[in-house]
């Protein structure tokens, strides 16, 4: 990262995940919209998840990039400017249900394929194939449980990760 | 036109007659021929320009000149590719704009097709809003919503782009569409506790310095501003592009701020207990240090854009909404304030640090601007293109009335004043116009002086000839031990000789004794546009000054005795 981008995403210390749920108008060309906000203030986005709303409409945009606090505000003014966009809202961690999902390709052989079943089992993953040599598992939970999931299954050899990236809801009656 | 439209070109142009559209700056090219060709029976004027960023300019200063968005029409591809500084200049200075490109059929798009350029996606960080138009039907919901977005809240250019099969294709939809922008937000409720909190503030304040800027013209705020002012009794200094929303001339004013701004505005901003912004960003022309900037002072920002609110300056108060109501609310609440000391104490500061140059040692552009102002009593619309003519300008015609100052300000674009003018002339017809330019900038769209011809405007061009590029010098000669790399602007035409070509009438100005008299002469010739040559002295240097990245504590209202650090801000 060169040192322009550090002054504009913040220094390491005061840098952490922020989650944004964009809800926009279904129309092409939105996302390069709201990711050239992001971009040219020097955030990587870690994830994004973009899905089909209830009616069709609208699109709900679920994006988790790392930066520090006030530049995290100043993208969200900038993409709730868009005319495409809704609304743009970060929930803080209380208000709001996050989930996200993996799935993992791990090297299973007959001497450790049963320890593997028994960490599997009790992360409550499911096994999708099974073959002599490897699993291919799906996690789904916090992004903590999946990342301990992971951190876990390590030393069996992980041959390939995909994940999802983080989904939201917000609790109760509020509208995410 | 029949009433009814029967193609998607029908409705479009039918569209735009409906929002009063009176004039297109376009340039014509294969995919726009359906619309060209509808254009043909409309009652909208066409102004053929040279050359499609001229278009650009032209709207833009149109646009600033009454109030009402400019449009543009050029074809697909490079067509609408030189299109692009001219809406990024208008987005800069929230420019209200409409861009109307050509497009490859959509059986053709993403195929590279015959000049086909993905002007969506290219366009996308300098529009408001942008629409590819899938559907002739589409029209009439997709030009109201255009113009609403384009001259509402923060005003801003929006692009629309047109494949040719759309434009051509079968009409068959109603021509009263509604808009469909749910995400579409104008601030428009004060917030009445801040306004209390603003009033709070200023009440308090013994030292307060009003700060207005572009925001301020495009809300229509300059009485209410002017009321505050003059019932709180504090000083007004302007931005560059504020120029005009609140009299330079009135006894409050402080006249421009910034890296080329008064000495007495800028050392106020040092010394000021209090700083109110109307529709200013902050941005690094005024603020080239924000840790140093207005150190002490409360800042209260007064934005519609709520995205521009803590952008740069984190503002003790604010308002997000319209600054005409804000002004209008907040006078309800405050107090005659008892500034008397603090007006004195600028008072003198300012007959300490005047604007000033010497009349004698060669032909200087001040001394052009100075007589300018003088002859046309400070009535005139003035354009300017960008550099040390434009600063000069800005200190020395002195602006009262709203829209009568166009420049390009956060982009900075060379060749925007010529076109601009040509705008602004067919905007504001009886008033005279003036175009400030410098030989550089000129030579960027000189091309369209075939337009003014065609259109027998009588603008008067002014061109400051020192054949620099003079503010880069400028900088080479103060921070770069002078080392003139890359601006010296030889093999400049004859401009006379130029203008001749065109047919247009040119006048020659080489000595300062002669500048009332050509300025006359010039100033009374109404036949069409004429040009003035004036071959001013070539190394002049525009103070005051604050070196980029410094704060206002660093003025230099003359040439620096000591030798100077590189500047730390980035132009």
């Amino acid at each position: 990262m060169s040192k322009k981008n550090e002054i504009i995403a913040g220094t390491e210390e005061n840098c952490a995940s922020h989650t944004i749920s964009i809800y926009v108008a279904n129309k092409p060309g939105v996302l390069v919209r709201v990711a050239q906000v992001f971009a040219r203030r020097g955030f990587n986005i870690d994830s994004l998840v973009v899905s089909s709303g209830m009616d069709g409409k609208f699109s709900r945009m679920t994006i988790t990039a790392q930066g520090n606090p006030e530049n995290i505000e100043q993208i969200k003014k900038h993409v709730s400017k868009l005319v495409d966009v809704i609304n743009a809202i970060e929930h803080t961690n209380l208000d709001v249900i996050e989930k996200e999902m993996t799935l993992v390709k791990i090297a299973a052989n007959n001497s450790s394929r049963t320890e593997l079943l028994q960490l599997i089992g009790h992360f409550k993953g499911e096994t999708l194939d099974f073959t002599d040599s490897s699993l291919i598992v799906q996690i789904a939970g916090s992004t903590e449980k999946l990342n301990a999931f992971l951190s876990l299954a390590q030393r069996f050899g992980i041959l390939e990760i995909v994940r999802t990236g983080k989904i939201s809801i917000a609790r109760g009656k509020e509208l995410t | 036109m029949p009433k009814i439209p029967k193609t998607g070109a029908e409705a479009l142009i039918r569209c735009l007659e409906k929002e009063g559209v009176e004039y297109i700056f376009g340039y014509p090219g294969g995919s726009v021929i359906p619309i060209f060709d509808v254009l043909y029976d409309s009652t909208i004027k066409l102004v053929l320009t040279r050359h499609e960023q001229g278009a650009s300019h032209m709207a833009d200063g149109y646009a600033r000149a009454c109030g009402k968005p400019g449009v543009v029409l050029v074809t697909s591809g490079p067509g609408a590719t030189n299109t692009i500084t001219g809406v990024f200049n208008a987005h800069m200075d929230s420019v209200p704009m409409i861009v109307l490109t050509g497009q490859t059929t959509q059986s053709g798009l993403g195929k590279d097709a015959f000049q086909e350029a993905d002007i969506f996606d290219i366009s996308m960080p300098v529009v408001k809003h942008s629409y590819l138009v899938r559907d002739p039907n589409d029209f009439p919901r997709i030009v109201r919503e255009a113009f609403h977005i384009a001259l509402t809240g923060r005003p801003g250019p929006v692009l629309i782009d047109i494949p040719k099969d759309v434009a051509s294709g079968d009409f068959t939809g109603t021509m009263n569409a509604e808009m469909d922008i749910p995400g579409y937000k104008i601030p428009n409720e004060l917030d009445n506790d801040e306004i209390l909190k603003i009033a709070g503030h200023l009440n308090r304040s013994q030292r307060p310095l009003l700060l207005v800027g572009h925001g301020a013209i495009i809300a229509r705020a300059t009485v209410e501003i002017k009321s505050l002012a003059e019932k709180l009794q504090a000083p007004v200094a302007n931005t560059m592009l504020g120029k005009g929303g609140f009299p330079e001339t009135h006894p409050l004013s402080l006249g421009m701020i910034g890296m080329h701004g008064t000495a007495y505005a800028n050392i106020a901003l040092t010394k000021c207990d209090l700083i109110m912004s109307f529709g200013s960003r902050w941005d690094d022309r005024i603020n080239g240090d924000n840790a140093r900037f207005a150190p002490g002072a409360i800042k209260i920002h007064i934005d519609i854009d709520p995205a521009e609110i803590g952008k740069i300056v984190k503002p003790d108060a604010m308002i997000i909404g319209d600054c005409r109501q804000a002004a209008d609310e907040l006078l309800k609440h405050i107090n005659t304030l008892n500034t008397r000391t603090w007006l004195r104490e600028l008072n003198i500061i300012r007959k300490k640090n005047p604007l000033r140059y010497k009349k004698q040692g060669g032909l200087k552009v001040q001394h052009i601007v100075d007589e300018l102002y003088d002859l046309t009593k400070g009535q005139a619309v003035i354009c300017t293109d960008v550099g040390q003519h434009q600063m000069w300008t800005s200190q020395y015609y002195l602006i009262d009335e709203p829209d009568t100052w166009i420049s390009s300000g956060g982009a900075g674009t060379m060749g925007f004043g010529f076109p601009a003018a040509i705008g602004a002339k067919i905007a504001r017809p009886t008033k005279t116009v003036c175009v400030i330019s410098g030989d550089g900038g000129f030579q960027m769209t000189m091309m369209e002086l075939a337009t003014a011809k065609n259109l027998n405007l009588p603008l008067k061009i002014i061109i400051m000839d020192n054949k620099y590029l003079g503010m880069v010098r400028q900088w080479q000669d103060l921070f770069f031990d002078n080392r003139l790399s890359g601006v010296t602007l030889d093999g400049n035409p004859d401009f006379i000789k130029l203008a001749e070509s065109y047919g247009i009438k040119g006048f020659r100005l080489k000595r300062s004794a002669d500048v009332k008299k050509i300025l006359s002469l010039a100033l009374a010739y109404n036949d069409g546009p004429c040009v003035i040559h004036a071959d001013v002295v070539r190394e002049e240097n525009v103070y005051p000054m604050i070196p980029a990245g410094k704060s206002a504590e660093h003025l230099m209202t003359e040439r620096p005795k000591r030798k100077l650090e590189k500047p730390t801000g980035s132009t």
